[in-house]
């Protein structure tokens, strides 16, 4: 540590976290309601409540920002401040991680473990005979033990596709950040704008595959094994880059339209960019387990 | 330990924030890392009563064979919010208000890393529990399949309420993460020049491998709930054998957390125990570097024993193998810690403080809750104990003479630099007895029934049981009752007392007992230097 030191800047007191605390528990609670509501047929506020408190959120989110990007050009923060911010979001990620961890997880006990014993592996002989000895241990698995059927979803086609875009992105990212770090701009705003596209085309592709796998294949969330993990796995991950392109959209108008950014700080344009490649690494991740083997 | 040039406090009057804002929107808008653990001590503490309410509930039911005061499925109710508040509630936040008053002041930090994240962490937990304590009032009851939630209990059989447990306990997950967040990087990002990872205090050292552990664990929470509420309400079968899934399948990814959430609610426990000791005993930790690594290894340690808790499942038999010795490795490093607190009260200066009469009592009785575990990691044995009092006893050994002991030594160890007054020595100590002999007729008798094959969980009983049980529940009783002596020495130490010196207590060193008491409402602007 340097000996001269550099006052660590503590916000006073903010409006935003008590705003956010109400807009989390409107969702929360909304949510709890509209499950009820939704799977019942019934009608109710609580969707209405949700939505008040996704618009509360980004609300909270919009004026926590503001707040930290003025403190931050106005020169309030220090080098210690940008470390905090990504250790910070370091360990966000590594939370994301475990995150998808859990679902990796799920499908993994299924592949080795579940499934395989229901067709009377290890010693499960009198389970399969005396449940379901009709049922036939494969995977993917297209026909569960209580009969419903569906079809698997191939690797080749949308998935490929949509495995390289991504790929891609993340190269495409890595040069506008490039770009940002020797203060070439125009690099900057083309190569992001390339990412941002890419992003939302794989967004395109990933909802027409699973209009594909509903209307023409039958491969629905409620589809056994098979269909649960690979919607949970791929829905979550097409909600992160959902988000990440939300990110990265926030980037590129705070550095077309504000000039935000210089070489030296720019954390909050790298913190989108680790995010980016940690959606990146977790489809490579999926692709490879979910689609392929 | 380290000591100090200069304090460091004296340059506040510089700044445009020096005092404490005045009225209520100090506690809700607040970024002071006091503040906030303020909050959520006291939160901790509400909590610690609406959960403790509940335990009479169950415990006045229990003190006859017979259902007399309450419904089965009430009772199943009181059961797992008593047990889901006194987790995320009440032990949980108690520990993160320590760390946000703690970890600051004892490595020479302005704050926290991130104070506005430290206020939303703290503002959403009352909102999550709220939500969970609605839901006991909706149509067909609160969540009444046990702080578990095993499936199909939590999907199948479960009522309307499921969802906003689910909801809740996100919530409760979301706080958790960021306050980790905020703790781990406090400790890597902004401890004070000289301050190096093998100077800090053993509370830091132990909160900082929590907080990984928080961070690890808490998002498989979140998992494990998300598909509970996919399989009960969006036709999923993660937990269901018809769709190719399997209901053990959901206690191996709960346990995955909830074993790593066991050692979230001791680790800090420990810290706490190894600041009091040595400064009762007027000696250093005895093998402060041992604590250190003895802490990694239970943390390392935690992720591959989570099986232990399923023993009964029908894993196949390498399993069962691996996780119970596994499990029993365990005892190695936390005996190691039991072994230096010993060592260091052997041959100190020994006074009897009340903060110091907790961490013995801990030492003893988290000892012995200690090894009814080890009773429980063997394999055969736990075939016979599992799902028995004698689980029961082991658990609340761990975590109310264990953690929640732990936390009143701390209380009463920090409230004077707290509040700036010294507390009722008396009525404190009229506490802790009170509060150490109904414990142990409390839970020391559960050993027995459990032994006998009373089953938790049920609230009816065979009549051989009706002693043990009455004796038990008056244990309850009393317990619960000398919990409000606790609140009395706090109100008092709040409102007055005997003038606190900045030592507080005469053996004790670090940072912390450097600044005034009470401690000025922001300390180390600029960082002390650490010789």
């Amino acid at each position: 540590m340097s000996s001269e030191y550099q006052k660590y800047y503590v916000p006073a007191q903010s409006p935003w976290p008590i705003v956010g605390a109400i807009g989390l528990f409107c969702i929360a609670f909304g949510a709890g309601g509209y499950v009820n509501d939704v799977t019942k047929g019934e009608s109710g506020f609580s969707g209405y409540l949700l939505l008040a408190g996704i618009l509360t959120i980004i609300f909270m989110l919009v004026g926590w920002f503001r707040n930290v990007i003025d403190e931050s050009m106005n020169g309030m923060y220090s080098a210690q401040m940008d470390r905090s911010f990504k250790q910070g979001m370091s360990w966000f990620i590594f939370s994301e991680v475990m995150f998808f961890g859990a679902f990796f997880g799920a499908l993994f006990y299924a592949r080795m473990f579940s499934v395989p014993w229901l067709g009377g592996a290890s010693n499960n002989l009198s389970t399969h005979e005396v449940l379901w000895p009709a049922f036939e241990a494969i995977w993917p698995l297209v026909k569960t033990p209580d009969g419903t059927a569906t079809e698997a979803m191939g690797w080749t086609g949308l998935p490929l596709y949509n495995t390289i875009i991504l790929l891609i992105s993340s190269v495409t990212l890595h040069f506008a950040h490039v770009g940002l770090e020797h203060n070439k701009r125009s690099q900057l705003k083309v190569w992001l704008g390339a990412t941002i596209l890419l992003g939302c085309i794989f967004l395109v592709l990933q909802v027409e595959e699973y209009i594909h796998a509903y209307r023409e294949m039958g491969l629905m969330l409620s589809s056994g094994i098979y269909g649960n993990t690979f919607f949970l796995l791929t829905g979550f991950h097409g909600l992160h880059v959902t988000l990440g392109t939300i990110m990265l959209i926030i980037m590129f108008f705070r550095i077309v339209l504000k000039e935000h950014f210089t070489p030296e700080n720019h954390f909050g344009f790298q913190a989108t960019s680790w995010y980016w490649h940690f959606v990146d690494v977790v489809w490579v991740c999926l692709f490879i387990f979910v689609y392929i083997l | 330990m380290s000591s100090i040039e200069n304090s460091a406090t004296d340059h506040h009057d510089d700044h445009e924030h020096h005092g404490a804002p005045k009225g209520i929107m100090r506690w809700i808008l607040t970024t002071n890392h006091k503040d906030i653990g303020s909050l959520y001590l006291l939160f901790s503490l509400l909590m610690f009563f609406i959960g403790g309410a509940m335990a009479m509930v169950i415990r006045a039911e229990l003190f006859q064979p017979g259902l007399q005061i309450v419904e089965p499925n009430f009772f199943n109710q009181m059961t797992t919010v008593h047990g889901l508040i006194m987790v995320f509630g009440a032990v949980m936040p108690a520990f993160v208000g320590l760390a946000n008053w703690m970890v600051p002041m004892m490595i020479g930090a302005p704050d926290m890393a991130l104070p506005r994240m430290n206020n939303w962490s703290f503002w959403i937990l009352p909102f999550a529990f709220l939500i969970l304590l609605m839901s006991l009032f909706m149509e067909g009851g609160g969540p009444a399949f046990g702080w578990t939630f095993y499936a199909p209990l939590s999907t199948t059989y479960s009522g309307d309420s499921t969802a906003f447990f689910v909801f809740s306990v996100h919530i409760m997950g979301i706080s958790s993460i960021m306050g980790a967040i905020n703790v781990i990087v406090t400790i890597f990002n902004l401890r004070a020049p000289g301050m190096t990872f093998m100077k800090m205090p053993l509370f830091v050292w132990t909160w900082l491998i929590t907080a990984f552990l928080l961070i690890a664990v808490m998002p498989v929470l979140a998992g494990a709930v998300t598909m509970v509420l996919t399989d009960k309400y969006f036709a999923t079968s993660f937990f269901s054998a018809a769709g190719g899934g399997d209901p053990v399948l959901f206690q191996h990814i709960f346990w995955f957390f909830g074993h790593p959430e066991v050692y979230i609610m001791i680790l800090p426990a420990f810290g706490i125990i190894s600041q009091i000791v040595p400064t009762f005993s007027r000696k250093p930790l005895f093998g402060y570097s041992s604590m250190v690594y003895a802490t990694a290894s239970i943390a390392i340690l935690s992720f591959m024993v989570w099986a232990h808790h399923m023993f009964t499942t029908g894993m196949p038999l390498a399993g069962e193998l691996f996780f119970m010795y596994f499990t029993m490795l365990i005892s190695v490093p936390t005996g190691v810690k039991v072994f230096n607190w010993v060592a260091t009260m052997w041959r100190g200066a020994l006074t009897f403080e009340v903060p110091m009469m907790f961490s013995i009592a801990f030492i003893v009785l988290f000892t012995i809750g200690g090894l009814s575990g080890l009773m429980l990691a063997i394999t055969p044995a736990d075939f016979q104990y599992h799902d028995t009092y004698f689980v029961v006893a082991h658990f609340h050994y761990v975590l109310v003479t264990g953690a929640i002991f732990s936390i009143m030594a701390g209380a009463y160890y920090w409230l004077p630099k707290w509040t700036g007054h010294m507390f009722d020595e008396g009525l404190a100590k009229l506490h802790f007895w009170l509060s150490l002999v109904s414990v142990n007729v409390l839970f020391f008798p559960m050993h027995f029934v459990g032994l006998a094959g009373m089953p938790r969980r049920i609230p009816d009983y065979a009549t051989q049981f009706a002693d043990f049980n009455a004796i038990i529940s008056i244990g309850g009783f009393a317990f619960g009752l000398s919990q409000l002596l606790f609140v009395a020495v706090v109100y008092k130490c709040i409102k007055g007392g005997e003038k606190a010196t900045d030592q507080v207590w005469e053996g004790a060193e670090g940072l912390e007992w450097e600044v005034p008491s009470p401690a000025p409402y922001h300390t180390f602007e600029t960082p002390p230097t650490i010789k």
